[in-house]
């Protein structure tokens, strides 16, 4: 009862102190950033709160302390999984697939009648579950991290080849005229005029691909892979009632998730600094 | 109507590679049971074999036709279609648990854009982490949810929903919070001056001006929330559904299985996204948008 309690008052000061917090202006990057971390902490500690207090068995939903321990305890698992999915798995689909998808898209580019073909094929295959293809390419390309990166080659390319493709045909026909009258050859105009523009689009595109990488990757892993993983680890650790292993490998997910994403907004905000999306923001 | 020409070429450009694809994969076992057999395969024998094996490696676009009739039009004509083997059965399966996963995460993300774009602090608060919630790979813990809600003793259609709903509501309250915001200053302040409350500013204003972003969000939730149905539907042991029946497949090796369920799940997504659509035309028709 006092778990419960405590948590209550938690949460209502901590909603007091963020409403507090909110009503100040200007609002400074501080507060902006001190807001939803004071709201994360709440939730940890309700959720703590919550499960002693109610007493909710540890197969159900374990409390936050109980995955600190399980990450602690079995970081040299949580490493060898991690290595598997994410770098050898996620990682190398995620450059082969978009990198090809790029290649593609500039190949397509040449061709008006193959990008007005291929565009609403693309948006639709971009809509599909793709997903479902974990267990062809595991019998193709056998357990090994191959297929994997296979399924993520297979996930990523269709969206990243429609943002591209619109990408490269976001240049006006004032600025297509300029590099003509420059006497700049197809090469050059690609080079310094359409690609640049077609940045924000590519960015956009990797960024969507970031996340559908280790969805790819962990989803494959249910379908077969050798005995570590974290998509592995996560069915077989289902199986045993390890939740606490459980959420650790999902922490570890959404650490990856996320650090894979801002590390793409991190390189977008370096290269597209011209942009007025990114110069709106200080 | 100027892209159809192109469209069917890409279409059909796609099932030529297809076919040469199957070729290409399936040939060295028929060369293999060639000369188990003592016989040697001329060119036209050996396509004739790789379009017609029983577990290709990749089926050739025909027999995966044929599998998808058999289990569908022609069980419908015997009068079983809602039988355990037939593939309307697993669709329906997977589409009602889409739907209300849907409709659910649709209800909860338009709620949550609400108070978002309502309170300052639940902005401030909780924005920063439906946003980043969305680089998490969610899908990850759909087995756990559904083995869990099963030891509480859900199962069947809610534990699959529920994922659904999960996946569907992240587009959603992110859409919604940028139609509910669309509404300029102007058009804010005009609401001002004829001093109408929040509510029927509301209703009035931000309301019809989110609808073409909510239709947008609402087709990418719609093929979130298939996904996560799928999904949702491998750790329950391939019982029913579309999922389970692209674990089953890949358990007995049944390629021409798994295809067709991969088919079936292609086109369920194109008429859900579709049927999104013809609503989002008519509604901004009627509202005069579109």
């Amino acid at each position: 009862m006092g778990w419960l309690v405590f948590g209550f008052v938690f949460w209502i000061g901590g909603w007091q102190l963020n409403a507090w917090l909110a009503r100040r202006r200007p609002a400074t990057p501080m507060i902006r950033f001190i807001v939803p971390v004071i709201f994360g902490v709440t939730l940890i500690v309700v959720w703590e709160c919550a499960v002693r207090g109610l007493g909710v068995s540890k197969v159900l939903l374990p409390a936050p302390s109980d995955i600190g321990h399980a990450l602690a305890r079995s970081t040299a698992i949580l490493w060898m999984d991690f290595v598997q999915t994410v770098i050898k798995g996620a990682m190398s689909g995620y450059i082969l697939g978009c990198g090809s998808a790029v290649a593609v898209a500039i190949a397509v580019d040449r061709f008006d009648f193959l990008k007005r073909g291929l565009l609403p094929v693309g948006n639709f295959v971009a809509a599909l579950p793709i997903i479902g293809m974990a267990p062809i390419m595991v019998m193709w390309f056998d357990f090994g991290w191959e297929s994997k990166a296979a399924v993520v080659v297979v996930m990523v390319f269709f969206p990243m080849l429609v943002n591209t493709v619109q990408g490269l045909q976001d240049t006006g026909a004032m600025q297509r005229d300029l590099m003509r009258t420059y006497g700049a050859s197809y090469w050059q105009t690609l080079l310094k005029l359409r690609l640049p523009a077609a940045m924000p689009f590519i960015f956009n595109g990797l960024k969507i691909a970031s996340t559908l990488a280790l969805i790819g990757a962990i989803v494959a892993e249910f379908f077969g892979s050798p005995v570590k993983g974290m998509g592995f680890r996560i069915s077989t650790s289902v199986g045993q009632l390890a939740m606490d292993l459980v959420w650790a490998e999902i922490v570890v997910a959404a650490i990856a998730g996320s650090a894979f994403y801002g590390g793409v907004a991190l390189v977008e905000k370096a290269m597209t600094f011209w942009h007025p999306s990114q110069r709106g923001r200080t | 109507m100027r892209s159809v020409v192109p469209i069917l070429t890409v279409v059909a450009a796609i099932i030529l590679l297809w076919y040469g694809a199957s070729i290409a994969l399936n040939a060295d076992w028929a060369r293999d049971k060639a000369t188990r057999a003592g016989t040697q395969l001329t060119f036209t024998e050996l396509v004739a074999d790789t379009w017609n094996q029983r577990k290709p490696k990749l089926p050739a676009p025909h027999q995966v036709g044929a599998e998808i009739w058999k289990t569908t039009g022609e069980m419908v004509l015997k009068g079983r279609g809602f039988s355990k083997r037939s593939l309307i059965y697993h669709s329906w399966v997977t589409f009602s648990a889409t739907v209300l996963g849907f409709l659910l995460g649709t209800a909860l993300g338009t709620l949550l854009a609400v108070g978002i774009v309502h309170n300052r602090t639940m902005d401030m608060s909780v924005m920063p982490w439906v946003i980043a919630s969305q680089t998490i790979p969610i899908l990850a813990i759909a087995p756990m949810i559904i083995v869990v809600l099963n030891a509480v003793g859900v199962s069947g259609l809610l534990p699959k929903a529920m994922i659904s709903m999960y996946l569907s509501f992240f587009p959603v309250a992110v859409g919604m919070v940028k139609g509910l915001r669309s509404p300029d200053a102007m058009q804010l302040d005009q609401m001002r001056t004829w001093n109408a409350s929040r509510f029927q500013t509301f209703f009035k204003l931000r309301l019809p001006a989110s609808m073409p972003y909510f239709f947008t969000s609402l087709k990418v939730a719609m093929a979130a929330s298939l996904v996560g149905t799928i999904i949702g539907e491998l750790p329950t042991g391939a019982v029913a559904g579309l999922g389970a029946r692209l674990l089953a497949g890949s358990y007995y090796g049944q390629t021409i299985q798994i295809w067709s369920a991969l088919i079936m799940a292609a086109v369920l997504a194109a008429v859900l996204v579709g049927c999104i659509g013809v609503l989002q035309r008519l509604t901004l028709n009627r509202m005069g948008m579109a």
